[in-house]
């Protein structure tokens, strides 16, 4: 089998900044991570590869300092490490972002048949989720999204199965490769390479294609003027002006105490209480 | 499948990287083990950087290094609970083309670093953890056990440069663990605030920088002191003190720093700030009489590892830096003259520390650590006293000059009698000597 893997370099979210004047987001010096769902696509990735044999390459797009993330996926087991990079990448919004990297995979397949292509389900920058279908529909792969575990594959007939989250339930989907996969948070955690994948890691060249190297024919479909989406405003959210209420517990029984605090919630909140009853009775 | 490399580096903070930076560049195979997620992401410091020990292994450092400010004035305060005295020194000599102290917020100053170490040829590898080292039937150092599966690999030495605790070298018996009293912990945080807030709040430039070190009543009668480093957009506070006193007088460390942030000299400088980060981290300040053995067969150690610290002149990651060069020289030399790495190679790295400032200033202010913890009074009585004095002459109120001189030599000899004046400067003279 023959996997991609994209994955996207992002700023750790947990350490973000907003800039206490200009309220921008600032990127200088904020740690960057691998998108944390690539991480679960790359440990289904790695996995299938070492049940069926073949190889696992990861593709990304970013600037020259994605290497280090590229870097750190070798360092898991990954075979090749892939880096598209290219000013006319610049300000790609996901139309654009999948053209690039579904021509990437093109490119690729010209070496050798990619069966599958893994992405997390979305990043925890953009948050849209429209990269993977996105190269999904351009390469026509059958593709399946929201998926918690692979549940098997069958390489003679070429099929794999897997569970997909749904509303309410899990959905149990099998289809024919090739095919892209997005995968979910709460599959298998990303594995602790070995000392030896971790020299190799470092050792290893990164393969670094520009546009043209890409075999992107046509530039006017990447970066910011290929791409129609444009962001108005960044603002960050105002913390709300409602304060915590203290509860006077002096003297007072527990249950006498609740009775209160809910009929004064319920005060405040006249639909809350007819939501909770309708939950209460669905259950 | 086992590697062998010339030389493994332990640690990638300002000693190692030196180390391995040095090492790559003579053409050596190098391996770097760091266990953080990259260089500085687990690494603490106020923190200065000094120009000139990085410069010897870097040149043209400045070109590209994350700095924040150069350093233009220096302030001394004695705090008492009221405000402070001391001294400043600001030139505007320190405006060179090639400053000689910076401001600098490690995490991003050493993954730079790092990336010169890789691009310089070294093989460096993060997220791993050295558990041991491994020897060979002669009992030499022969490489380093791993936290991960395959994790041996091999070298003809290693460097220590693992920091304060010195885990690698503790637990291999090549050194005792760290004691109470030859560590301070520091605390500190980063408070955000606009760039020109900054700089008109401390009367300076675009690219100047301004440094307080005080001490007085805020260590509440423990060997420490306080800082106060301002970086491009943010003031990095801090303060620590001897672990052996935080545990003797059960302080934490937390109380200290909100303390000294109340201060009513400090208090001002942070308005209106953003606490971002808050950090701890221990810093080596026992003197050359904490040093451990430095080297033996395959292997050395440098840094803070080593306990390279002149607390008197808050110098370290000079010393790492200029400790790791040294270390990586000797290597070089022996490689270059097909010698075997064993203990009487390695001793040149300690002649060389010994000829450099590093040893000498550590010799020079050996007894500081003993004088400072016994005569605590130096952070208590002094501030104490020099504040009022200040506030008596200063004060106009009819008492004429002569007595109030008198006032404030009673105020001395009542604290701490002729004698013991007599003591205190003796003691202090010897130490610096």
């Amino acid at each position: 089998m023959n996997i991609v893997v994209c994955i996207k370099q992002v700023p750790d979210s947990a350490q973000i900044r907003v800039h206490p004047v200009t309220n921008t987001i600032m990127r200088q010096g904020v740690p960057t991570i691998i998108n944390p769902y690539d991480l679960f696509s790359l440990e289904a990735a790695l996995a299938l590869r070492d049940m069926t044999g073949g190889t696992v390459t990861v593709l990304t797009m970013g600037p020259p300092m994605a290497e280090e993330s590229l870097r750190k996926a070798l360092g898991y087991g990954a075979d090749r490490a892939v880096l598209l990079t290219d000013r006319f990448f610049a300000g790609s919004d996901t139309l654009a972002t999948s053209y690039a990297l579904s021509t990437a995979i093109a490119k690729l397949a010209e070496e050798a048949p990619i069966d599958m292509v893994f992405c997390g389900k979305q990043t925890i920058d953009g948050d849209t989720a429209q990269v993977g279908p996105g190269i999904a529909c351009r390469l026509g792969l059958n593709q399946l999204t929201y998926v918690t575990a692979v549940d098997g594959l069958d390489a003679a007939a070429r099929e794999i199965t897997v569970q997909r989250r749904s509303e309410g339930g899990v959905q149990v989907l099998r289809t024919k490769l090739p095919v892209m996969v997005t995968m979910l948070e709460g599959s298998a955690s990303i594995r602790r390479g070995t000392l030896p994948d971790l020299l190799r890691a470092a050792r290893a060249p990164i393969t670094v294609w520009n546009a043209a190297a890409a075999g992107i024919e046509d530039v006017q479909r990447c970066g910011l003027r290929g791409s129609p989406t444009v962001v108005k405003k960044v603002f960050a959210p105002k913390p709300r002006a409602e304060k915590a209420k203290l509860i006077d517990v002096k003297g007072r029984r527990d249950g006498e105490i609740a009775a209160d605090t809910l009929a004064a919630l319920f005060a405040a909140l006249p639909k809350l209480e007819g939501d909770l009853a309708r939950q209460a009775v669905q259950a | 499948m086992t590697e062998h490399f010339d030389a493994i580096v332990v640690g990638a903070g300002p000693s190692g990287n030196a180390a391995a930076y040095c090492l790559a560049k003579a053409g050596l195979s190098v391996l770097q083990i760091e266990r953080g997620e990259y260089a500085g992401s687990k690494n603490v410091q106020g923190a200065i950087l000094y120009a000139d020990a990085l410069e010897r292994i870097i040149p043209d450092f400045r070109e590209d290094a994350p700095l924040e400010r150069h350093i233009v004035e220096q302030r001394f305060w004695m705090l008492d609970d009221q405000g402070h005295m001391g001294g400043h020194y600001r030139s505007d000599s320190f405006n060179e083309e090639k400053p000689n102290r910076y401001t600098i917020i490690r995490a991003q100053f050493d993954r730079w670093f790092s990336a010169k170490v890789r691009e310089a040829g070294a093989l460096v590898v993060y997220e791993t953890t050295v558990t041991s080292l491994i020897r060979d039937n002669h009992g030499k150092v022969c490489g380093v056990r791993t936290d991960r599966e395959d994790g041996d690999v091999y070298a003809d030495v290693v460097i220590m440069a693992d920091g304060v605790n010195a885990l690698v070298a503790s637990r291999s018996g090549l050194k005792t663990e760290v004691r109470p009293e030859h560590v301070a912990l520091a605390v500190k945080e980063m408070h955000f605030l606009p760039e020109d807030v900054i700089q008109s709040r401390f009367n300076i430039g675009e690219e100047e920088g301004v440094v307080i070190e005080a001490m007085g009543s805020v260590s509440v009668g423990m060997v420490g002191t306080a800082f106060l480093y301002t970086n491009r957009e943010s003031i990095a506070v801090g303060i620590g003190c001897l672990v052996s006193d935080f545990a003797e007088a059960q302080v934490r460390p937390s109380f200290l720093l909100d303390r000294f942030k109340a201060h009513p000299s400090i208090r001002p400088l942070l308005a209106g700030s953003e606490v971002k980060e808050y950090a701890a981290h221990l810093i080596p300040e026992g003197g050359l009489k904490a040093v451990p053995q430095l080297y033996g067969d395959g292997w050395m150690i440098v840094g803070d590892a080593a306990q390279f610290v002149n607390a008197a002149h808050r110098e370290g990651s000079n010393l790492a830096m200029t400790s790791g060069r040294l270390a990586a020289e000797t290597v070089i030399e022996a490689k270059t003259r097909n010698q075997p790495l064993t203990a009487r190679t390695l001793a040149a790295y300690k002649a060389a520390l010994e000829k450099s400032f590093v040893l000498k200033d550590l010799h020079k202010y050996r007894r500081l650590p003993d004088v400072l913890h016994g005569n605590k009074h130096f952070f208590t009585e002094y501030p104490r006293l020099f504040s009022q004095a200040a506030q008596t002459m200063l004060r106009v109120d009819g008492v004429d000059k002569r007595t109030k001189e008198k006032q404030v030599r009673k105020a001395f000899q009542a604290s701490r009698r002729v004698t013991g004046l007599i003591g205190d400067v003796f003691n202090i003279a010897r130490a610096w000597r």
